[in-house]
């Protein structure tokens, strides 16, 4: 609460907010919330700007499937909020848990009250543990879904470290829309690479919502040629489904079979961070719809909503994604706060997976508002050549982790 | 040959509602869309799909051009007693695809 004077702000903006320009407060520290902050405060010093996030640090979701696999540490995941409060950003170690909109104040845990001119509203995702039925949060302490980084990555990291040789390893992917297209197969490649150095008779068995995927040739060719016969990738249309969960007994049923798993990663269908749902910028499908030039909710005048839960159009859930609308959301306020016009963004998204620790295919692509979405234009991206030779992929394995270091440096300092 | 798959319970009580679902893997080519080379890709799709309980037909239905390739089915009947159920798929050119499971029902 640097900067802040707890008990005189309770009627009102904190002093920090209040004797400035104008006052922007941020919901959610993720990638999407920490790189709005601060290239808000570039654009326009005079504007203050608070970050409201009760936890002390951010776990990053990218290079977790390492993580996982035992490739790297969780302590290089974690990202503080040090580097914002250098930017003159106040960290407010609290949650909202409710937002007038008429007055344009947020209301946080311990009553203190936030006045804004804005508010951006960037809560990431939470799990649908009412979509697949016996998959609820208990569940996931047994079948882990570490699809938000944290102690779920440990706990899938600890499960396949104590699997015996020989076991199945099933992961369950989700229906779109969901946080980071190519993840669940970057993590089947990952865990495919730990099966073969580690447990060489095991097999991992997908079990897919879906009947095709993000870079899926890719991910194919690199499964047939670096583990082959390890990897199973079973389709929506042939039996990939999952519609029910036994977690104690770690059977998954599918519209045609079941399967008993030695280690379990269920990844459930997911919806906005639920704060989007209290402040009432999530729509019924569970996501948040936005003006692609502004990000401002369709929903609720003044508050702004970018990363995860704002419905992208054509753009992907990714840090990438996060950061670019980031960035655009900045601008585009910086000028309505200022009364001028905000112009129409171009947007850029690229998504690295590893498909082996050194080695990595990636897509990318460019996004412009169209028809009230943000639409894809046609011919600007691409994905990796197939058939690269082996030194394309360790140079792409390589810039996976520069984009990794360049993108945490840009959103937490 | 397509790949079938089918979905009957194994054990049934006599009068309960099963539900019975049924995929063949199919491309459904509508024959109005165009090729690479400027040619209408020629139509290709499953037109008649029926269930046979015990040799007496359950469920039967027409698809036409806009179901969606692997076209999957998924209905219910009352278990009446043990038998075998059979899936006939008959495409455009009158192939026959085949699938059957046993419910033993008592």
């Amino acid at each position: 609460m640097r900067g802040f004077a707890a008990g005189a702000a309770v009627l009102g903006a904190p002093p920090v907010l209040a004797q400035t320009g104008p006052r922007v407060v941020v919901v959610g520290g993720g990638f999407a919330g920490a790189s709005f902050a601060r290239a808000l405060k570039r654009e326009d010093r005079t504007i203050a700007v608070a970050l409201v996030e009760p936890s002390e640090h951010y776990t990053a979701c990218p290079m977790s499937n390492a993580v996982i696999t035992g490739l790297r540490d969780i302590g290089a995941q974690h990202f503080g909020y040090g580097g914002l409060e250098d930017d003159g950003i106040v960290h407010v170690p609290q949650r909202v848990v409710r937002v007038d909109a008429a007055r344009r104040r947020a209301v946080l845990a311990d009553e203190v009250m936030l006045d804004y001119d804005r508010l951006v509203v960037a809560p990431g995702i939470d799990m649908r543990f009412d979509a697949i039925p016996g998959y609820d949060a208990a569940a996931a302490e047994l079948l882990p879904h570490a699809w938000k980084a944290g102690e779920q990555t440990l706990l899938l990291r600890r499960q396949l470290e104590a699997m015996e040789d020989g076991g199945l390893v099933v992961i369950s992917a989700p229906p779109n829309p969901f946080r980071c297209p190519p993840g669940p197969y970057e993590r089947a490649s990952l865990v495919a690479h730990f099966l073969k150095t580690r447990k060489p008779r095991s097999k991992l068995l997908i079990l897919d919502a879906k009947d095709a995927f993000s870079k899926q040739r890719l991910f194919e060719q690199a499964w047939s040629e670096l583990y082959p016969g390890l990897v199973e990738w079973v389709s929506l249309s042939f039996g990939g489904k999952v519609t029910e969960v036994d977690a104690p007994a770690r059977t998954l049923t599918t519209e045609f079979g079941s399967h008993r798993a030695a280690v379990a990663n269920v990844i459930p269908p997911q919806r906005a961070g639920a704060i989007a749902t209290t402040i009432g910028v999530a729509d019924q499908t569970g996501w948040c719809p936005i003006d692609p030039v502004t990000f401002e909710s369709r929903l609720t005048p003044n508050v702004h909503v970018i990363g995860d839960a704002a419905i992208g159009g054509a753009m992907p859930k990714s840090a990438f994604t996060a950061n670019a609308q980031a960035k655009a959301c900045a601008s585009a306020l910086a000028g309505l706060l200022r009364g001028r016009e905000p112009e129409s963004p171009k947007l850029i998204n690229t998504c690295y997976s590893l498909i082996a620790p050194d080695q990595a295919v990636s897509i990318a692509g460019v996004y412009q508002p169209a028809n009230g979405l943000l639409a894809e234009v046609q011919g600007a991206g691409g994905t990796s050549p197939l058939d690269a030779p082996r030194s394309v992929r360790e140079e792409e394995g390589a810039n996976a982790q520069a984009w990794f270091e360049t993108i945490t440096q840009e959103a937490f300092g | 040959m397509s790949r079938t798959l089918v979905s009957v319970p194994k054990t049934a009580k006599v009068g309960e509602v099963i539900d019975i679902r049924a995929m063949i893997a199919h491309p459904m080519e509508t024959g109005y869309r165009m090729g690479p080379n400027g040619q209408a890709i020629p139509r290709k799709i499953i037109r008649h799909f029926a269930c046979e309980y015990d040799g007496e037909e359950v469920f039967s239905a027409e698809f036409h051009p806009a179901v969606s390739a692997n076209p999957f089915v998924a209905f219910s009947t009352v278990a009446t007693k043990s038998g075998a159920l059979t899936f006939r798929w008959t495409d455009d050119d009158g192939k026959v695809e085949t699938a059957s499971a046993e419910i033993a029902v008592s």
